[in-house]
């Protein structure tokens, strides 16, 4: 049945992608009005099959695809957060595609072989993974929005009157939005993603010892986060925004990414360890 | 239908033309009622705004003079105004009515205000009680193609001035002008413009610094603005978010490295140059820092000619949907016309059917609740299917406009009281009156 229901949220957010496609080309206006309904009601669906999936058939976080169902959520509910504030669905422009890989894989994956180790079922656990997706959820926001900025600056100051002055730019809200956005996400993923790696970092004191921080994907969030702490820093600091800031971001993403995919190479991770 | 409208406007009179056909609101009420009363004349609605008037009536039998009304409430000779008339009849009348509200044939097309007064104009008719059924009808549609038209379309949503282009830029840049500050370097009257427009929307505080000191008080005290020492320009520059600048100066005033050292100053928030001298006031290299937009006369006047051209592209948009708007209308006011005809057809059987079984009923003794059935049923049967065609072809007339001959032959052929219609009509008009007008008995 969860995975019933997650096919349904597929569709829904498929919907969505096609929107985000439309908003490239001229058409996007008329869809503004039935796209947020379709993935709220996707939303819905999700909400569903996470929560029978988790009571029911007793899916652990750390399965691979119920974790990438789960980061979808949470990114679809940021997006949502910062609709109602902002009034603006910009941001889905990057958002829908990602949400809608995230589920697709998920929905699409084979289930997972249940793992037997008793770790993944403790509470410490799912804290950790559930505080971290929210920060990786608020991270992708935070990139969608700094992208966004540079589209906008660029559109403003190409001031290119002859031609559009650029389709989507038109379409996006005013700079400051967009900066706001940005730097609210990165303020509200930064204690998630922190309180997330020390939990996680506390579960792996206790359990194996120091060797675990030479684990691959420890390495790399580490990496990322100090990113994170960088890219608050110098917005804090030196109100770095536009170019620079959207460097950072990607880079920050670019390590979120690789501190996913680590998995494949991480000891710790995948619970092979003893 | 019947739809008339005759009127005046910007294209097709001048303004001394416009101005004795033009009624002040206080005497607007009388005139309307007047038209009304007028012969030959059912329903009337009066239009009356600084570019254009507008009479639009339903007339009883497809024509009235209404410039025997003009001449006679204007006291003037027809042949003086005649020139200056147009004229639209039928779906004409009805495209020009949902163009005038869609802002479609207004001076500045797109321009909102006018729709506002078309909305008056209809709720003065109404109140005097001079509107009923159909052009409540025709107005209430009008209203709704002109919202279409603004939600389908964006006519009326660009900038075509070049102050208010810079409006728009500050907007997409910070958002909400709210608490924003803009600096005046140079007092003249392009920027005193833009000021305006800017303070209309919200802008905080006014800083202003001319070379000629007193030129800056005035323009301060009439905006509550502050004016400041040109020798302080480096020093408050950094302050504004907006920077309007006009001077004569020969060379650049602000150069890159005055502007990055503003931008370290506040944190690199983002900064708005809006350059109207010429020659220009700002380099524009400073253009190429982040976080700094600088406009010049001729980018704004880009913009200007950009948004222009769309708007025409746009309007040639919102005129195919008022084609379709039109073709819409029109085929629902002809069903309508033939609804009464249906439904007295339908009333017209059942009294045949009844008379014939109550007259039958007394021969066939007792029967089952079954038979009772059966010959309802049966009845029932018989005249659906005689009324089938005739149902189907006056829908189908209707359509086509031709409602009118294929009514008179149903009734002709069917026997059916003229009366009927009337009564209907006058029910209808009666009640849309009472409901709209609520006039003192």
């Amino acid at each position: 049945m969860p995975l019933l229901w997650l096919r349904v949220t597929v569709g829904c957010y498929a919907a969505g992608l096609l929107y985000a496609l439309a908003l490239l080309s001229r058409r996007g206006e008329s869809w503004r009005r039935v796209i947020v309904p379709i993935v709220s009601l996707g939303m819905v669906f999700h909400f569903v099959s996470l929560a029978e999936a988790a009571a029911v058939e007793h899916l652990t976080l750390a399965s691979i695809h119920y974790s990438e169902s789960l980061l979808a959520f949470l990114i679809m509910f940021i997006f949502m957060v910062v609709r109602v504030k902002y009034k603006t669905t910009s941001p889905g422009l990057f958002v829908f595609p990602l949400v809608f890989l995230l589920t697709f894989a998920a929905a699409m994956g084979q289930a997972p072989p249940k793992s037997g180790s008793p770790l993944l079922h403790s509470g410490w656990i799912f804290v950790h993974i559930s505080l971290i997706l929210t920060g990786y959820a608020a991270l992708v926001l935070s990139f969608a929005a700094s992208v966004l900025y540079l589209v906008q600056a660029r559109s403003l100051k190409g001031k290119k009157g002859g031609k559009h002055p650029g389709v989507i730019s038109s379409r996006l809200p005013s700079l400051e939005t967009i900066d706001e956005i940005g730097y609210k996400s990165l303020l509200l993923g930064f204690p998630f993603m922190t309180f997330g790696l020390v939990a996680g970092a506390a579960i792996a004191q206790a359990r194996y010892g120091p060797i675990y921080f030479h684990d691959p994907k420890v390495v790399l969030s580490l990496l990322m986060w100090v990113v994170y702490v960088i890219l608050l820093y110098t917005r804090w600091n030196n109100g770095w925004r536009g170019r620079r800031a959207a460097y950072l971001a990607a880079f920050a993403f670019v390590a979120a990414l690789s501190a996913w995919a680590a998995n494949f190479f991480s000891n710790i991770h995948r619970f092979l360890a003893p | 239908m019947n739809f008339l409208l005759t009127g005046v406007n910007h294209r097709s009179a001048p303004l001394e033309v416009r101005e004795r056909f033009a009624i002040p609101e206080a005497r607007l009420p009388e005139a309307i009622r007047r038209l009304a009363q007028y012969p030959g004349i059912e329903e009337a609605l009066i239009v009356s705004t600084c570019n254009r008037v507008e009479f639009l009536t339903r007339t009883t039998n497809g024509t009235a003079d209404l410039t025997g009304f003009l001449s006679e409430y204007f006291s003037a000779p027809p042949d003086e105004f005649r020139g200056y008339l147009y004229e639209y009849r039928e779906m004409e009348a009805v495209r020009h009515i949902f163009r005038v509200a869609a802002s479609l044939d207004s001076m500045v097309v797109g321009e909102p205000q006018i729709l506002g007064q078309v909305k008056e104009a209809y709720a003065v008719a109404r109140a005097v009680g001079t509107i009923s059924s159909q052009l409540d009808t025709l107005l209430t549609r009008a209203f709704a193609v002109a919202k279409r038209v603004r939600s389908e379309t964006t006519v009326g949503t660009s900038a075509v001035s070049v102050a208010s282009v810079a409006v728009d830029l500050a907007k997409k840049i910070f958002g909400s002008l709210q608490g924003r500050t803009v600096f005046l370097v140079g007092a003249g009257k392009m920027s005193e413009i833009a000021a305006r427009h800017l303070l209309a929307h919200g802008v905080g505080s006014l800083l202003i610094a001319n070379r000629t000191p007193e030129r800056a008080v005035q323009l301060a005290q009439k905006f509550h603005g502050q004016a400041v020492p040109f020798e302080q320009l480096y020093e408050l520059a950094g302050k504004a978010d907006i920077v309007i600048t006009s001077t004569g100066a020969p060379h650049s005033l602000f150069c890159k490295e005055h502007v990055e050292r503003f931008l370290h100053q506040r944190r690199n928030k983002p900064m708005f140059f809006i350059d109207i001298a010429v020659p220009r006031d700002v380099d524009p290299a400073v253009n190429d820092l982040d976080g700094i937009f600088v406009y010049d006369i001729d980018d704004l006047q880009a913009v200007v000619n950009a948004n222009l051209a769309d708007r025409t592209e746009e309007a040639r948009r919102a005129e195919a949907l008022i084609d379709e708007e039109v073709e819409r209308f029109l085929a629902r006011l002809q069903t309508a016309d033939v609804v009464p005809t249906i439904v007295s057809l339908q009333e017209h059987l059942e009294t045949i059917r009844q008379a014939e079984i109550d007259r039958v009923r007394g021969r066939l003794g007792s029967l089952s609740a079954e038979q009772e059935m059966a010959i309802e049923a049966l009845s029932r049967g018989i005249i659906n299917k005689i009324m089938h065609t005739p149902i189907v072809t006056l829908k189908s007339a209707a359509r086509e406009g031709q409602g009118t001959t294929i009514i008179d032959v149903v009734r002709r052929l069917f026997n059916l009281r003229q009366q009927e219609r009337m009564s209907a009509a006058d029910a209808g008009s009666a009640d849309s009156e009472s409901k709209g007008a609520g006039a003192p008995e």
